[in-house]
């Protein structure tokens, strides 16, 4: 029997929440503000919404940034399966050590570092910064994610069903595509989805290797910010969260959808 | 032994080339000297000139950067402020992290569900927006203030200061200190806890001599997970902190932007990466040994 939450349980646990959310929920009430001044309610309105469809840089960077989110997710999902997929093969290989340790070591190293030596590599190789080059780090950064998340799945999937394809006449590949894809396809929707707003977030890195014409929105509003607290970026923000709200709520009901896929 | 297919290599080829090489370039450029040129450092290895260009490429290294990261003291305040900032918050997300965590895990399995979803659910939100959102409480003429205005109190000044580091770097991190602590928490051995309680120790006792030592685990995988990315944050000190908060993810970023010194950011980084590369590796060994056990 397991006990039930004391009141002590109870508090810690509302009060942490309230500690996460109430800021989030501050900065979306606000964004409907009439007023400029944060301690003033002007009533409700969505002029900064208005005023941030007119907001050309604003709009080119929230392009620029949805554009490298979605290649170098996409191209961070393919990667981080296929390195998941080696990860978890049965039977060891050579290098699976120093393998799984450069999947794990990205996830914790800090974004300067990160940003700093990529910037590097890039300038040593000539190679021009700008939209590309912001989505090959991106790649790098959130294709540990992926991997990590599509392992997760992996890890309690039934290699004999693989087995089983290959023995009725599959060739591994067939068996991958037919039986072990399909299988784990919640995981690595959730991972194309984390890899995208992780892109879509990121600041430091897009600094370090970004270039001229290619400004992403969180260096549009880190730069806005730094000049002070900007009701438009309260509108882009809410926007911001409406949108990844909108993408968490679909991934659950797909797997909601499909429970003898995601069970287990 | 087998051996991995092309297919399954392409991701750690990838890596390779992005990750793991570029920090020879770092190490490299951090025994370069500052120039007057773009890129802004010298010298600069020339293919061209085959094996004379390389020696006179290897001639012009030295030490010099990191004797300078010796002789100014804002490196060494930064780096001992850096350590100091994610070590005390990293203690206080374990304060707090701790009862949310054990909370959590003392609901039953519908609301344990919701709650982890809740908790996870800010993390998927932008990092850049939920510190910012922080700005507009915490100054002078924020909603803090206003509140605290209200009730009649004084106004606190919050925002440019290290206790508003703190804040950001416990508010930003606590998602990563529960969930590790959580997941420990929620698989422990009911029947060990009623032995403990049958053998006659109070709740207390209970608490400190069984559930907390056996959540050592996630004590440890919690800390390292908060501590490895806090001692290289930039963003919270930078928005939250006032110029005196040092850290050395802010001090790159300085010498790397403002005073383009690309040499003296390398020399920072490769001393942040030694300093972390301990932690780092006792991380990785530990998940992977969670990989291995297929928890």
């Amino acid at each position: 029997m397991r006990r039930g939450p004391s009141l002590f349980n109870r508090v810690s646990v509302i009060a942490g929440l309230a500690f996460l959310y109430a800021p989030i929920v501050l900065l979306v009430v606000y964004s409907f503000n009439a007023s400029r001044l944060v301690t003033v309610w002007g009533g409700f309105s969505t002029r900064w919404y208005a005023a941030l469809f007119h907001d050309s840089q604003m709009l080119g960077a929230a392009w620029t940034t949805l554009r490298i989110g979605v290649l170098s997710a996409s191209l961070a999902t393919v990667l981080g399966t296929l390195a998941a997929v080696a990860l978890t093969r049965p039977g060891r290989f050579r290098g699976r050590l120093a393998f799984s340790g450069m999947i794990y070591a990205p996830l914790v190293l800090p974004e300067v570092i990160l940003g700093l030596s990529l910037l590097l590599l890039f300038v040593a190789f000539g190679l021009p910064r700008g939209f590309w080059t912001v989505a090959v780090s991106h790649t790098t950064m959130t294709l540990c994610y992926a991997a990590v998340i599509v392992q997760a799945r992996l890890a309690s999937f039934d290699r004999a069903l693989e087995e089983a394809a290959q023995d009725l006449g599959c060739t591994p590949m067939q068996a991958f595509l037919k039986i072990t894809l399909p299988n784990i396809a919640p995981a690595v929707a959730a991972a194309w989805m984390l890899a995208f707003t992780l892109s879509l977030d990121d600041l430091v890195i897009a600094s370090f290797t970004s270039g001229p014409g290619a400004t992403t929105l969180p260096m549009r509003i880190y730069s806005q910010v730094r000049l002070g607290v900007n009701p438009e970026i309260n509108a882009v923000s809410t926007l911001l969260i409406g949108l990844v709200a909108a993408g968490v709520a679909a991934a659950y009901a797909v797997q909601r959808r499909r429970p003898g896929l995601s069970a287990g | 032994m087998k051996r991995p297919g092309l297919a399954a290599l392409a991701p750690f080829l990838w890596l390779g080339v992005f990750f793991l090489f570029p920090f020879l370039l770092v190490a490299k450029l951090s025994l370069s000297d500052t120039a007057l040129a773009m890129p802004p450092y010298a010298p600069r290895l020339d293919w061209a000139r085959g094996a004379a260009g390389v020696a006179a490429f290897v001639r012009g290294l030295d030490f010099e950067t990191y004797a300078r990261l010796g002789s100014d003291r804002i490196y060494l305040v930064s780096y001992l402020s850096s350590l100091k900032f994610a070590g005390i918050a990293t203690a206080i997300l374990l304060l707090i992290g701790y009862p949310i965590a054990y909370g959590m895990s003392r609901h039953g399995p519908a609301a344990r569900q919701a709650l982890l979803m809740a908790v996870i659910l800010p993390f998927w939100t932008s990092f850049l927006i939920r510190i910012y959102a922080w700005i507009a409480i915490l100054k002078p003429a924020g909603l803090l203030n206003a509140a605290l205005g209200a009730m009649g109190l004084p106004a606190l000044e919050i925002l440019n200061t290290d206790a508003a580091v703190y804040l950001g770097l416990v508010y930003a991190y606590l998602p990563f200190m529960v969930l590790p602590l959580y997941a420990v928490l929620h698989r422990q051995d009911e029947t060990l806890l009623e032995a403990a309680a049958d053998l006659g120790a109070t709740p207390l006792q209970v608490f400190w001599r069984v559930t907390f030592p056996l959540s050592l685990p996630g004590v440890a995988a919690g800390a390292l997970l908060c501590f490895i990315p806090m001692v290289g944050e930039f963003v919270i000190p930078d928005l939250l902190g006032g110029s005196g908060a040092l850290m050395l993810g802010r001090t790159i970023w300085t010498e790397f932007f403002a005073n383009r010194d690309w040499p003296a950011a390398s020399a920072v980084a490769i001393v942040m990466l030694a300093t972390l590369i301990a932690p780092i590796l006792v991380y990785q060994r530990r998940q992977s040994r969670l990989l291995e056990t297929g928890g």
